[in-house]
C-alpha cells in the first residue's frame, strides 16, 4: 500500500534460520527466492517449537519476496504446517487411501481414546498432538504415521502403545 | 474484400481449422479452444476463464466433447489443433457439465432472492442454461464467515465457487496478491492475510469479474435490483484516462458505477476512484439552492437574484477596480464547454486572469507549452513501451489504469525508471531511480541530460550549470536505458506540474526525450487537457489562440484580486498552496462559488469569504465532454436529473454572461457551444518547445528544519472524491500527518504517533508523527488536499516540534 509501505519484517527470522535458508535460496535462480518456501516454513516452524505464527509466515514472505498470503496459502495447504500451539510429539496418522483400505481409521480411533483427544487436538499436559495428514507417500508399509520427521509404518493398535510409551 | 477473393487466401500459418458443433473455425495456433469459440460467438459456459486472467482451469464448468478424447476436456486449457472436432452441446458435453454444475452448486447457498449479484449473475444464469433441476446432495452445505475486507467490498464467502478470479486478478494485474485460497479440498477459503483490508486502488474490479455474490459492492450492498436500473453511458472525470463508465441509476438517483468495455482506453476495467466517487452525488453535502449573504447574512434565493446579486457584485468590482481585478480558477475536472464559456466570460469581462492549474507553482514557460498536456501515446501504446522514465508521477495510484498498462510494459521487459519525490511502492520492478525532495528531483534530470550528452552526443548549447554537473550512477543507468530502449517515453505526473521549478523540470524533460529520441508525455489532473484546448489558462484562448497574458494561479492569489469566480473549487483544498487561496479570499471584496456542495465549516473558510453560492451541476447531472490524455474527445450525456435547484455549468455560465451584457451568449444547446469552439472528435498533440532550464534553486534550511514535500493522495484531489465515504475511509486515505523515515524521527527525538506542531512560513498544523520509509532523508511528507493541512501551504522549509 502506498501511504503505509510495508514494515521489514524479515529481521523477526533468527539469524540461524536465515542462514538456513539461504542454503536453499541458493539452489535456485535469485528471482525465485519464492521456490525456497517449503523449506523455508520447515526450518522456521522447526525452530519455534512446531508451528508458525502469522509474525513468522509474514517474515518468511518478505525474506522470499513472497506476498503474504501466498506463504498463508502455502502453509495452510500443507499438512505437515501446524498454525497453532502444538504438542512436544505430533503424532501424523496418515488418512489417504492405501492406509484408509489398510486399516488407518481404526488406528486413528484408538489414539483418540488412549489420548483422550480428537485428531487436530493436543492433550492437556503438552505431550501429544494427534493429526490426520494427507498420504505420507509410505502407501507400501499402510498404515502409516510419522512422528518428528520419523516413519512407522505396518501400524497396528499395539505397535502404536509400545510407540507411546517410548515418546515422553 | 469480397467473400470470392477471401476464399483463394490461404490460411496464414499461424492458423490451424477446428471444427465446432460443425462449424469450420480458424483459430490461433497455441489459442485455446475457448479463445476460438469466443472469437465466433459460440458460447462455452465457464467460471474461471476470463479473458485478460491467466487460465487457471480449474472450474471445469467448460467442459467440452473432443473427437478422440476419451475424457471431456476443458475448453479453456484445451489447445487448438488442426483438425480438431469439438462438440460443445452433444450429449457427452451436456452431461459433464450438468455435473460439474450439481457439483458447484454442492456447497452454494440458495439465497439469490436476497444476493446483490442476483439478475447479473452468472452462476444463477448458467445453472438455468447448463444445469440440472436438482440436486442429489442433500447434506449440509458448508458455511463460510464473511470478512470484513475494507469499506469498498462486501463479502458473502459462503457463496465462493474457488475459481480464484479475484486472486489472479491480484496477482497478475493488480500487482499485489491480495486474495489467496487458503486451506485445501473442502476447506478452502478465499481469503485475505489475516483478513487484513484489501488495499489495491483497483480492488472494485473483482466485484465484476467474481463470478457469484461472493464479493459485492459495499456502498451498492441492498440498494438495488441490477433490473431495475437505468444505464447512461458516461465518462468518468478523476483523472486524465477518462475511463468510459456506465451511470447506473433509480428512480433519478445514481447507484453505482460500472466500467463500459473500452479496449484502446480502460479494456473493462476501472479505478476505485471512478467507480465510488459517485457517492458523493447523492452526499448531504449538496448545495441544494443558490444562497447569497446580505449583511454578513446566508440566505436561499431564487436563481434570478442570486444571478443578479452576482452580477452586480462582478460589476460594482470591475467599474471600481478595472477588469484585472477580477480572477477565475476552475477545477480542473470542470468540462470543456464549461471551460469555454468561463473563459470567455472572463474575457468578455476585460480580464483574462482565468486558470485551472491550481497545483502549479511555476508558470514561466507558458509560453513554450503545446496545445495541451498530452502523453503523446495512445494508452495501449504504454504496454508496448521499453524504457519509461516516471519524473514525479506515481501512475499506479494517479491514474491507475495507466499504472496497469505500465505493469504490463515491465512484465514484458520494459525498463520503468523514476525520478520522484518519494520512494512509491511501484507493483514491479524499477531499472533505476532517483529519490529527493523537488530540487534534488531536478539535479537528478538534469544529470540524465547530462549523461545523454556524454554519450556520444555533444553538449551543445547547454546551460553551464548543466555542463558542470557530474552524472550520479542512477541518472547514468537511467541514460543508458533510454539509449538501449526502442521505444520510450518520458512522463511528467502531477507532483512534477506541482514543482517549484516545473517549467526548469520540464525543460530538462525535454531534452532527455530529445536526445534520447522519446516521446515526452505529461499526465495532468482530471480534464486539463480540455481546459488548455477551451482556453482556460491566463495565456492563450480557445484552441491555443494566442491571448494577452492575464494571471496564473499563484499570480492571481499572490497579488489578491478584488473579486474571485470560483468555479468548482474548494480553494483550501484544491490550490496547492491552500492557505495563499484562503488568504486571497479572505482579502477579496466579492467571491462567487459556483460549486456542488456546500462549504462545510470543516472543510474550508468559504461561510466566511463567500458572498454568492451557486448550484453547480456535477458530472453525472450536466453533458458535456472531457479531452483526455491522449486529445480523445468523449461527449455524454446527463445520467440523472439535476439535485434540488443545480443547473448545468454551462447554462449557469450562458445566463451570467447574457446579464454581465457580453456578445455571443445566446446558446441555444450544448452543440452551438462546440461548435463555436470547433471541436474534433481528437485533438492531436504538440509539442512542448525547447526553452532554457533555469538554475536550481536551493531552498535553505534553519537548523532543526525539514523539507515539507506537499503530495496531493488519490482521494483527496477533487471536491467529489472528498466528499465520497467509502473512497475516504479506505487504508490509501490515512489522515494526513508529519510523515518521515525512522532515523528522521529518532534525529528530530520523536516517536511515531508523537504529537507535533508543524510551522511552515504560511502557517501551521497539528499532526501526528509517522513512520513512512518512502520519504527521503531531511524531509517530511505532508499530504495536501485535507483541511487539517491546508494552512501549511505548499512544499518548503518546516519546522516538526512536540507539541
Ligand atoms: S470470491 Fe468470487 S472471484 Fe474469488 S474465487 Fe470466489 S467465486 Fe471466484
Ligand atoms: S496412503 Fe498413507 S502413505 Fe500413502
Ligand atoms: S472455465 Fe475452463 S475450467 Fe473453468
Amino acid at each position: 500500500m502506498a501511504t503505509n509501505p510495508k514494515p521489514k519484517t524479515a529481521e523477526r527470522l533468527s539469524a540461524a534460520a536465515r542462514g538456513e535458508i539461504d542454503r536453499w535460496t541458493a539452489k535456485f535462480p535469485p528471482e525465485r527466492r519464492r521456490a525456497a518456501l517449503l523449506a523455508a516454513l520447515t526450518i522456521v516452524q522447526r525452530e519455534n517449537g512446531g508451528w508458525l505464527t502469522p509474525e513468522l509466515m509474514e517474515a518468511v514472505a518478505d525474506y522470499l519476496d513472497v506476498p503474504p498470503v501466498a506463504v498463508e496459502e502455502v502453509a495452510t495447504f500443507y499438512s505437515l504446517y501446524d498454525l497453532a500451539p502444538v504438542g512436544r510429539h505430533k503424532l501424523y496418522v496418515c488418512n489417504s487411501i492405501s492406509c484408509w483400505l489398510c486399516g488407518s481409521e481404526r488406528l486413528l480411533r484408538h489414539l483418540e481414546q488412549r489420548l483422550g483427544i480428537k485428531a487436530g487436538e493436543t492433550t492437556p499436559d503438552g505431550r501429544f498432538t494427534l493429526k490426520q495428514v494427507e498420504c505420507l507417500a509410505a502407501c507400501g508399509g499402510a498404515p502409516a504415521m510419522m512422528v518428528g520427521g520419523e516413519y512407522h509404518e505396518n501400524l497396528t493398535p499395539e505397535k502404536v502403545d509400545t510407540l507411546l510409551a517410548r515418546l515422553k | 474484400m469480397s467473400a470470392n477473393e477471401k476464399a483463394v487466401v490461404p490460411p496464414a500459418s499461424d492458423t490451424v481449422t477446428i471444427e465446432v458443433d460443425g462449424r469450420k473455425l480458424q483459430a490461433k495456433k497455441g489459442s485455446m479452444v475457448i479463445q476460438a469459440t469466443d472469437a465466433a460467438g459460440i458460447y462455452i459456459p465457464r467460471f474461471c476463464y476470463h479473458a485478460k486472467l491467466p487460465i487457471a482451469a480449474n472450474c471445469r464448468m467448460c467442459l467440452v466433447e473432443v473427437e478422440k478424447a476419451p475424457k471431456p476436456m476443458p475448453a479453456c486449457a484445451t489447445p487448438v489443433a488442426e483438425g480438431m472436432k469439438v462438440f460443445t452441446r452433444s450429449e457427452k458435453a451436456r452431461e459433464s457439465q450438468k455435473a460439474v454444475m450439481e457439483f458447484l452448486l454442492l456447497n452454494h447457498p440458495l439465497d439469490c432472492p436476497i444476493c446483490d449479484q442476483g439478475g447479473e449473475c452468472p452462476l444463477q444464469d448458467q445453472a438455468l442454461g447448463y444445469g440440472k433441476d436438482d440436486s442429489r446432495y442433500d447434506e449440509a452445505k458448508r458455511v463460510v464467515p464473511d470478512k470484513d475486507i475494507g469499506p469498498l467490498i462486501a463479502t458473502f464467502m459462503t457463496r465462493c465457487i474457488h475459481c480464484t478470479r479475484c486472486v489472479r486478478f491480484g496477482q497478475e494485474l493488480a500487482g499485489v496478491m491480495e486474495f489467496g485460497a487458503l486451506g485445501r479440498g473442502e476447506h478452502t477459503e478465499i481469503r485475505t492475510f489475516l483478513d487484513r483490508s484489501v488495499n489495491s486502488e483497483i480492488s472494485g474490479n473483482v466485484i465484476d469479474i467474481c463470478p457469484v455474490g461472493a464479493l459485492t459492492s459495499k456502498p451498492f450492498q441492498y440498494k438495488a435490483r441490477p433490473w431495475e436500473l437505468d444505464h447512461h453511458a458516461s465518462i468518468a472525470p478523476h483523472d486524465c484516462v477518462g475511463s468510459n463508465i456506465d451511470v447506473q441509476t433509480l428512480r433519478g438517483k445514481v447507484m453505482r458505477v460500472l466500467p463500459r468495455v473500452n479496449e484502446s482506453i480502460n479494456e473493462c476495467w476501472l479505478s476505485d476512484r471512478d467507480r465510488f466517487s459517485y457517492e458523493a452525488l447523492n452526499s448531504e453535502e449538496r448545495l441544494r439552492v443558490p444562497m447569497i449573504r446580505r449583511n454578513g447574512q446566508w440566505e436561499e434565493v431564487d436563481w434570478r437574484t442570486a444571478l443578479d446579486f452576482t452580477v452586480q457584485g462582478l460589476r460594482n468590482v470591475v467599474e471600481r477596480h478595472g477588469p484585472d481585478a477580477l480572477g477565475a480558477l476552475a477545477s480542473p475536472i470542470a468540462t470543456l464547454e464549461e471551460f469555454y464559456l468561463l473563459a470567455k466570460l472572463v474575457r468578455a469581462l476585460g480580464s483574462n486572469n482565468v486558470d485551472h492549474r491550481l497545483r502549479q507553482l511555476d508558470f514561466s514557460d507558458d509560453d513554450r507549452a503545446p496545445l495541451y498536456p498530452a502523453l503523446g501515446l495512445t494508452i495501449p501504446e504504454l504496454e508496448t513501451l521499453d524504457a519509461v522514465l516516471l519524473i514525479g508521477a506515481n501512475p499506479r495510484k494517479d491514474q491507475p489504469l495507466l499504472g496497469l498498462r505500465l505493469r504490463k510494459a515491465a512484465r514484458r521487459g520494459a525498463a520503468v525508471m523514476a525520478i520522484n519525490p518519494l520512494d512509491y511502492d511501484f507493483t514491479h520492478r524499477l531499472a533505476a531511480q532517483v529519490i529527493g525532495k523537488p530540487e534534488e528531483m531536478y539535479a537528478a534530470a538534469a544529470e540524465v541530460v547530462k549523461a545523454l550528452g556524454q554519450m556520444g552526443h555533444t553538449a551543445v548549447g547547454e546551460a553551464s550549470w548543466i555542463d558542470a554537473l557530474s552524472p550520479r550512477p542512477e541518472a547514468e543507468r537511467i541514460a543508458q536505458a533510454l539509449m538501449q530502449a526502442n521505444k520510450k517515453a518520458v512522463l511528467l505526473g502531477p507532483f512534477a506540474l506541482g514543482h517549484p521549478q516545473a517549467a526548469g523540470l520540464r525543460a530538462a524533460a525535454q531534452r532527455i526525450a530529445a536526445r534520447a529520441n522519446a516521446t515526452l508525455g505529461v499526465l495532468a489532473e482530471g480534464n486539463s487537457a480540455g481546459a488548455w484546448v477551451a482556453g482556460c489558462v491566463p495565456h492563450r484562448g480557445p484552441l491555443g489562440q494566442p491571448a494577452d497574458r492575464g494571471r496564473d494561479t499563484v499570480a492571481m492569489l499572490n497579488e489578491p484580486r478584488k473579486a474571485y469566480l470560483l468555479y468548482g473549487v474548494d480553494p483550501e483544498l484544491d490550490v496547492l498552496d491552500g492557505a495563499l487561496a484562503a488568504k486571497a479570499m479572505e482579502a477579496a471584496e466579492f467571491v462567487v462559488m459556483a460549486s456542488s456542495f456546500k462549504p462545510s465549516v470543516y472543510r474550508s473558510g468559504a461561510i466566511g469569504y463567500a458572498h454568492v453560492l451557486l448550484p453547480l451541476a456535477p458530472f453525472a447531472e450536466t453533458a458535456g465532454s472531457f479531452v483526455n490524455t491522449e486529445g480523445r474527445v468523449q461527449r455524454f450525456e446527463a445520467a440523472v436529473k439535476l439535485y434540488g435547484e443545480a443547473r448545468p455549468g454551462w447554462k449557469i455560465l450562458r445566463v451570467l454572461g447574457d446579464l454581465l451584457g457580453a456578445a455571443g451568449f445566446q446558446y441555444g444547446s450544448l452543440d452551438e457551444v462546440r461548435a463555436e469552439l470547433g471541436v474534433p472528435s481528437l485533438f492531436k498533440p504538440t509539442a512542448l518547445e525547447a526553452g532554457g532550464a533555469a538554475a536550481p534553486l536551493h531552498t535553505p534550511l534553519a537548523d532543526g528544519q525539514l523539507y515539507r514535500i506537499a503530495e496531493v493522495p488519490l482521494y483527496a484531489v477533487d471536491p467529489l472524491v472528498r466528499r465520497a465515504p467509502a473512497l475516504q475511509d479506505t487504508a490509501d486515505n490515512p489522515r494526513p500527518a508529519a510523515r518521515m523515515n525512522a532515523s528522521d524521527i529518532k534525529r528530530l527525538n520523536l516517536e511515531p504517533g508523537a504529537a507535533v506542531v508543524v510551522r511552515t512560513v504560511m502557517g501551521e498544523a497539528r499532526l501526528q508523527v509517522q513512520t513512512d520509509a518512502r520519504v527521503p532523508e531531511g524531509c517530511v511528507l505532508i499530504a495536501a488536499g485535507y483541511p487539517e493541512t491546508a494552512m501549511l501551504g505548499a512544499h518548503g522549509p518546516a519546522s516538526v516540534v512536540r507539541t
